[in-house]
Order: C-alpha cells, then sequence, then structure tokens
C-alpha cells in the first residue's frame, strides 16, 4: 500500500501524500445505452468519492444505476450500445475515461477490483479455481506457473476456505456459495488493490453465510486499508459496514448521508420509504409498508422528480424540476457534514 | 469411464440389431428378387430356384435374419467354404466378401472425410471468430451473408463448376481422384484437394454460423466480464475464457458430420468418381445386393455411433461440470 495509514474511525483524518486528493473521485458521470427503442439514459450526473480505508455504499433498487456507475469505473461497460457522455472518473486524481485502454487495463485488477454478485456465474465454470486465482498474478506480475498457483493457494488460505492445497484445482461448481464468493473475493484481493467494488456480493447468499463473508470483506479491507464501494439493496448489510451512503433513483444519487444519521433522519421520501418497508419485530402483526408504485422504466423516466409518480409529499414543482442534489442543514442552518438531499421538499422529509 | 464405455457399447449393439432388422424388412418388402436379377434374361425355374437355394433366399425371413446375426457374432458355412466371425457374407452381386470390400473403400472415405474436416473446421471457425469479434459491424455481416450463400449450395452443382472451369478449362488444381496415402502421400494430396475444397464449401458455413453465435453468447456471460474486470487482455478474454465456452456446441455438429462423413459421403464420392464407402452403399442398393447393403449400413451406423460417444468423451473433458455417468 502507497497510502498513509488511515482508519475508518476517523474519517476527517486526510492521508499526506494524496492531500485533498481521493483514492477515487466521480464527477457528474453520465452514461446512456443505445437501442433499438431508442436511447435510454441509465447514469444522469451522479458524483461520488472514496478514500483509502474508507467504505462507500450505494443504495438503490435494481435499474437504480447502482450496477452501471461500477462497470464504468470498472472500464468494462459494454461499448457499443453504452457510452458514457460527460462525467470525469479520477483515479487517484488521474481520469480514467481519457487513459489508454491499455493504461485502463493495467489499473483494472491491480488497482481497482470487482467482486460480484453472483459467483457461480461469475466464475469460468470450466477454468480452475486455482487458474483463475493464478491468473492475476501469471498476468499483471508475469509469474510462473507454479508460482502463481502457490500464491493461489496462499489467497484461499487468506479467505479462509479449508483444506485450500488440496482444493486448488478444483472446480467453481464444486464449491458451496459461501465458498465460491471467498474465491471471488481472493480473486479481487490478489494483487492488494487501492479500491474494491463490490457488487452486492452477499445477495445470492444465505443469510448466515453473508454475515461471514461480509465480515471477511470488512476484515481483510481494513488490514490492506482499502477504499470499498459496497453496491446493495440490502439496508441491513450498510449498517454494519459501510462509513457513508449515497442512495440512488433512476440513475441519480437522491440522497447522500453518514451512514448512522441516515437511519436516524432521512432527507429524502425515497429512502425513507426503504426505511420504511424493512420488516421489523416489534410491529409484528402490523402490515409490512411498501413504496407504492414501480421503478420507473430507464428509457421513460418521468419528468421533474424521477420518483414523484411514487411520492406521498410530491407537489407540481416535482413534476417539472429536477431537484438539485440540496445540502442538508439542521433546522437553525448548522450544516450537516456529508449530508445531501436532491429533494425540493428536503426541510419538512427530515424535520417536518 | 470403464462404466460409461460398457454402457455406450451396449446401447449401440441394441440400435446396431434394431437397424439390421429394419434394413432387412426393408430389402424384402421391395418387389424385386436378388435371384432374378442374377439369373438373367433366359431363366428357366430350374436354374432360378438353384440360384435361389445358393444365395440363402429361398428360406423365410427370420431364419435369414438369424443366420445373418449368428455369422457376425460366430461365424458361418458356406457352400463355397467357412467364413470366420465377424462374418458380412457375400455379395449376391459378385460373390466377393463383404467384409473385405468395405475395409478396401474404408480408406478412401476416412481421407475424405479427415481431410474435408481439418479444411472446413480450420476454416470455418477462423471465419466465425473473425465474425464474432466484429459483431454488428460489415465484417460481420458480409460473413454472415457468405455463408448463407455457401450453405445454400450443393455439392452436385459446385462439384461439375469447379471441375469444369479449375480443373479441365484453367488447369489451376489437379484432377480428383483416389491414390493411397502409403503408396504416395503427394498423389493422395492432389488427388483429394478439389473433394476436399468442395465438401468444405458446403460444411464450413454450418462451422461459421455456429462458432460466432455461441462466441457472442460467450463474450455475454458473467464470467467473461469478471475476466475483463481482472484487467487480462482483449486476447486472452477472447481465447482463454470465452473460447472454450463455446466448444461444446461445436463438437456435437462436428461429431454427427464425422460420423455420418465416415458412413460414405455418397454426393461427392459419385460427383468425383471416388471409389469410398457411398458408391459402394448406392450400388448394393440399385444392385439389390442384401449382404453388401447389410454391411455398409451397419459400418456407417457404428460409426455414427462411434462418433457419438467420443463426442461424449470430449464433453467431459471440455467442460468439467459434466460427468461421464
Amino acid at each position: 500500500m502507497t497510502t498513509t495509514q488511515k482508519t475508518a474511525d476517523l474519517p476527517a483524518a486526510k492521508s499526506a501524500d494524496s492531500a485533498g486528493t481521493p483514492l477515487l473521485q466521480v464527477k457528474d458521470l453520465h452514461v446512456e445505452f443505445h437501442t433499438r427503442d431508442g436511447v435510454v439514459k441509465a447514469i444522469n450526473g451522479v458524483n461520488y468519492s472514496v478514500d483509502s480505508g474508507e467504505t462507500l455504499a450505494v443504495l438503490g433498487e435494481s435499474g437504480s444505476g447502482k450496477s452501471v456507475t461500477a462497470q464504468a469505473i470498472m472500464g468494462i461497460l459494454d461499448m457499443p450500445p453504452g457510452r458514457i457522455p460527460s462525467g470525469e472518473i479520477l483515479y487517484r486524481g488521474q481520469d480514467m475515461l481519457t487513459m489508454s485502454g491499455e493504461e485502463r487495463r493495467k489499473i483494472r485488477g491491480r488497482k481497482i477490483a470487482m467482486i460480484f454478485q453472483d459467483a457461480l456465474s461469475s466464475l469460468n465454470p470450466v477454468l480452475s479455481v486455482g487458474y483463475q486465482l493464478g491468473e492475476m498474478f501469471r498476468v499483471h506480475q508475469g509469474l510462473s506457473k507454479k508460482d502463481a498457483k502457490a500464491k493461489a493457494i496462499e489467497l484461499m488460505d487468506r479467505v479462509r476456505i479449508p483444506a485450500a492445497k488440496e482444493r486448488v484445482n478444483d472446480y467453481p461448481h464444486q464449491f458451496s456459495g459461501g465458498m465460491r464468493q471467498r474465491i471471488m473475493i481472493a480473486m479481487a484481493l490478489a494483487l492488494e488493490p487501492d479500491l474494491i467494488i463490490a457488487d452486492e456480493p452477499t445477495t445470492a447468499l444465505d443469510v448466515t453465510v453473508q454475515a461471514q463473508v461480509m465480515d471477511l470483506l470488512a476484515e481483510l479491507q481494513r488490514e490492506y486499508n482499502m477504499g470499498l464501494i459496497l453496491i446493495t439493496h440490502d439496508l441491513g448489510v450498510v449498517a454494519d459496514v459501510a462509513d457513508k451512503i449515497a442512495v440512488m433513483y433512476a440513475g441519480r444519487i437522491v440522497e447522500t448521508a453518514p451512514v448512522h444519521e441516515l437511519y436516524k433522519r432521512p432527507a429524502h421520501p425515497y429512502t425513507k420509504g426503504l426505511l420504511d418497508s424493512i420488516p421489523r419485530l416489534d410491529h409484528k402483526g402490523s402490515e409490512l409498508y411498501a413504496i407504492k408504485g414501480l421503478p420507473p422504466n430507464m428509457a421513460r423516466v418521468p419528468a421533474g422528480c424521477a420518483f414523484n409518480p411514487r411520492c406521498d409529499r410530491a407537489q407540481d414543482i416535482c413534476r417539472t424540476e429536477v431537484p438539485a442534489l440540496h445540502p442538508v442543514t439542521e433546522q437553525d442552518g448548522t450544516t450537516l457534514v456529508g449530508r445531501g438531499s436532491a429533494c425540493h421538499f428536503w426541510k419538512e422529509t427530515i424535520h417536518g | 469411464m470403464i462404466r460409461f464405455l460398457l454402457r455406450r457399447v451396449l446401447g449401440a449393439t441394441v440400435i446396431l440389431l434394431v437397424i439390421s432388422a429394419v434394413t432387412f424388412l426393408l430389402f424384402y418388402s421391395i418387389p424385386r428378387d436378388p435371384a432374378r436379377l442374377a439369373c438373367g434374361k433366359t431363366c428357366d425355374p430350374e436354374s432360378l430356384a438353384m440360384i435361389r437355394a445358393s444365395l440363402g433366399v429361398d428360406r423365410p425371413v427370420p431364419v435369414q435374419y438369424w443366420e445373418y446375426l449368428v455369422g457376425i457374432f460366430a461365424g458361418r458355412d458356406f457352400a463355397a467354404g467357412p467364413c470366420p466371425a465377424p462374418c458380412l457374407g457375400y455379395s449376391f452381386r459378385d460373390q466377393s466378401p463383404v467384409l473385405e470390400t468395405i475395409l478396401d473403400r474404408v480408406p478412401t472415405t476416412a481421407s475424405l472425410a479427415l481431410g474435408g474436416a481439418v479444411v472446413f473446421l480450420t476454416v470455418g471457425l477462423a471465419l466465425g471468430m473473425i465474425a464474432a469479434r466484429n459483431q454488428g459491424n460489415l465484417v460481420d455481416k458480409g460473413l454472415s451473408s457468405l455463408s448463407l450463400v455457401m450453405s445454400s449450395m450443393q455439392i452436385y452443382l459446385v462439384g461439375p463448376l469447379v471441375l469444369a472451369v479449375f480443373v479441365y478449362h484453367l488447369q489451376l488444381l489437379p484432377s480428383p481422384r483416389y491414390v493411397d496415402l502409403t503408396e504416395d502421400p503427394v498423389g493422395w494430396f492432389k488427388g483429394l484437394l478439389v473433394p476436399w475444397l468442395v465438401m468444405s464449401i458446403i460444411f464450413t458455413a454450418a462451422y461459421t454460423r455456429m462458432a460466432r453465435s455461441t462466441l457472442v453468447e460467450q463474450l455475454r456471460e458473467d464470467h467473461v466480464r469478471t475476466a475483463r474486470a481482472k484487467g487480462m487482455s482483449g486476447r486472452t478474454v477472447f481465447f482463454r475464457h470465452a473460447w472454450r465456452g463455446s466448444l461444446i456446441p461445436i463438437v456435437t455438429i462436428l461429431g454427427v458430420d464425422l460420423g455420418s462423413l465416415f458412413g460414405g459421403a455418397m454426393v461427392t464420392e459419385f460427383t468425383f468418381a471416388l471409389p469410398g464407402l457411398g458408391r459402394l452403399a448406392v450400388n448394393s442398393v440399385t444392385q439389390t445386393d442384401l449382404p453388401m447393403l447389410m454391411g455398409v449400413m451397419l459400418f456407417a451406423a457404428a460409426m455414427i455411433i462411434a462418433f457419438n460417444i467420443l463426442v461424449d468423451a470430449v464433453y467431459a473433458w471440455i467442460d468439467p461440470r459434466i460427468r461421464l455417468s
């Protein structure tokens, strides 16, 4: 690791060498897909940043653009049909969108790695896990087959796969779901990247295994002081590990907040709806809350605030004007650090 | 592995039994008498009866069939002498031993099939890969149209055309004939070049389209996305991660094609006058030659079955999720 140590519980402390420059910064990113039915604007001006040792949770329903943003950062979007008309993705201050393909490839896997949701389909079914892990070392560091395999075993031990030495030649389908996700994590971790993007890493797993995998990921992140972008729709996962949250809806960030403040006082009706729809044991017997309506079709996003057809607070202005991400303050006007809400009525939502 | 082979061989035996029975029945349901054919125009009832007896067609069909089967496994005795197992009998037409005749024709057919396969597989897969890498653009569309045109061709049209233009008129290509590989390898190659190329025109298209579509499908797989996220180069992603997964459907059609080609490429052999199994099969039908027909049918069926077993074994090697059981 090249950055100086910085612990997650001291979010204000900046590392000296990158004074002010975040590890990764996404600036006004737009992504659109050209399909037969027209242009689908999947991402409409997303901003966020992550520092070393910091965990950003990106929360949203499927289709909200959280995975597309991640793939844009990785540079693995299919282009065409995908296109990035504007925006910047800065890795240590350098815009990756203007880099050559080869420069970009060298960052992928080595500096920024990704963990995918469904490890069974995301691992190659016809190559042994040892080969797939070792490939990282062989391609990026030019290690021999033998050394790469030794490294692969080391990695498997690192993510606590039992009997790694015996299992290194096994194929993905021979592992359980949890073990497969550990292999994915090991693969992302292989070259000790600065940043890991985990796209719903526990969605396909049993609840008991989810906790183990999340704990492992959090532990490794602390140990290597990596930045982590955790993409999820599971509010339960977020609370334990994230430092800050960005809530996405219809290709925009609708709310940002430090993790616990978001849970305590949401400043956007959509976030509030999400929190209210978590089943609670102390409300047993009462009906479950659900946000009415469906997420918008990205080819026909409603005018104004995209959430307006589903929102209880929607007024005329919501149907005509797209709300900017307003800084959220206390009632007396003191700023709340790191908080923002893209709602015309954020005051009413948080204080009302 | 041994259990897999045992089971498949047992299954194959049943299939071959059914095929032989059906062929026998079909043969005797056509209103042509092999004895009368052998007897000629001036034929009196006595000599007809004699020929019947000597061919063995005077006895009931089930008895004939039974003797045929016994002959294969245990050998049988003919008037002319004993025929050791596996005995496929003697030709009605010229009394030549069926098994030897077939084995005599195998090198021609095998050379034709294997050489052709090398050409159409190499060209077909290469074009398929090029199309897949250029998915959606002009190169892809051009190759798609080309393969459509090629697959619409027929050997009996392209063959004579190539012969007339390239072999006889322009004299660019050697004229087709069969020379044994062991006698004259260069002559073997030259003699079969035109049949291989013509055969490949028809077969290549199927492999181009298959390779393209399975590769395009593979390139959309999650694990290919993972490979890109790992920072693998485009070439590694394509050849290491996408290519292997696309082999299964290709191996499947290759198995079917090779199996049937090994059983005799009738049209190709006729077009280029090559003495292979396909010609033998057609001739034995037109000459009402039951033993020869049975022999060729069983050999062709056995080839198709053998290649199917081989394909299943290759599956397990390509994809570790497939187990041989």
